[in-house]
């Protein structure tokens, strides 16, 4: 294929100047991808093993309190928040409020504010609370 | 050159990446927000239960209070979830055939894991069924 050399290439991720929006935007579907596949693996296999049995849940939980299976399970909790606060952020897109830039950046911000203060309160609860 | 007689957007019309998107895109928003009421309950549910051992999960999803919004959940779940990797997959699988064994695969497997997850529910809601009027446990 010729390219006139003169002629602008349409802009693409890397003409952009990183911001907030940009990485939420981004993370929203990474989450996505990640819950979609490894966090409905986890809940498959944990409503399954409940099922099967005894010895079957036993395994589960086994890996699920190893500090392989806690890492994991850390990874898909903020990953819930963060495409849950996004999505929500999303909904008040669709409605065609919010584009303000500064108002859209704060937003944008929050969301990653707000995923990770609500994935550090859910495991203070879990390892130091009653579970 | 033919000439053509539909109107510019009746050439154009369905030829997104999708070939159809209104529904899909509702049906994800649809989805999410039932998603968002069905986690609240299940976050709260798991942590008022307190503890995730064989005997307590067995005891609270024998409860059709339980088994019942936790159908709705997973089915919700997968629902949107398929919805939502379909859009990845038609982003960025640019071959047609590729894309259709991407989309067929994806289908496959959401169905297949889903309906394992509902037989799972439903086996332990049913096994803790055995009392009262219902017969031999």
């Amino acid at each position: 294929m010729s390219r006139n050399p003169d002629r602008p290439l349409s802009p693409h991720l890397s003409v952009y100047k990183w911001g907030p929006h940009m990485l939420v935007s981004i993370l929203h579907r990474v989450t996505g991808g990640g819950l979609a596949t490894i966090g409905a693996a986890a809940l498959v296999w944990w409503l399954a093993a409940a099922a099967a049995g005894p010895d079957a849940y036993r395994s589960f939980t086994g890996w699920a309190t190893s500090w392989f299976g806690i890492l994991v399970a850390v990874g898909l909790s903020w990953a819930f928040f963060q495409h849950l606060l996004s999505g929500l952020r999303h909904l008040v897109l669709d409605m065609g409020a919010g584009f303000e830039l500064n108002t859209n950046k704060f937003w944008a911000n929050m969301t990653l504010v707000g995923s990770a203060v609500l994935t550090a309160v859910l495991w203070a609860v879990i390892l130091w609370g009653k579970l | 050159m033919t000439t053509r007689m539909e109107s510019a957007i009746a050439q154009v019309r369905g030829l997104g990446s999708a070939r159809e998107g209104g529904h899909h895109w509702w049906m994800e928003r649809m989805t999410s927000i039932g998603l968002f009421l069905l986690y609240l309950w299940f976050g709260a549910s798991l942590l008022r239960l307190g503890s995730l051992n064989y005997g307590t999960v067995r005891e609270w999803l024998g409860d059709p209070w339980a088994a019942v919004p936790m159908l709705l959940l997973v089915y919700t779940t997968f629902l949107h979830l398929r919805d939502g990797l379909k859009v990845a997959i038609e982003d960025y699988v640019h071959d047609e055939g590729n894309r259709f064994f991407v989309l067929l695969i994806l289908n496959f497997a959401a169905i297949a894991a889903g309906a394992l997850a509902i037989f799972s529910i439903l086996r332990i809601a049913f096994a803790a069924g055995g009392g009262g009027a219902a017969g031999p446990a």
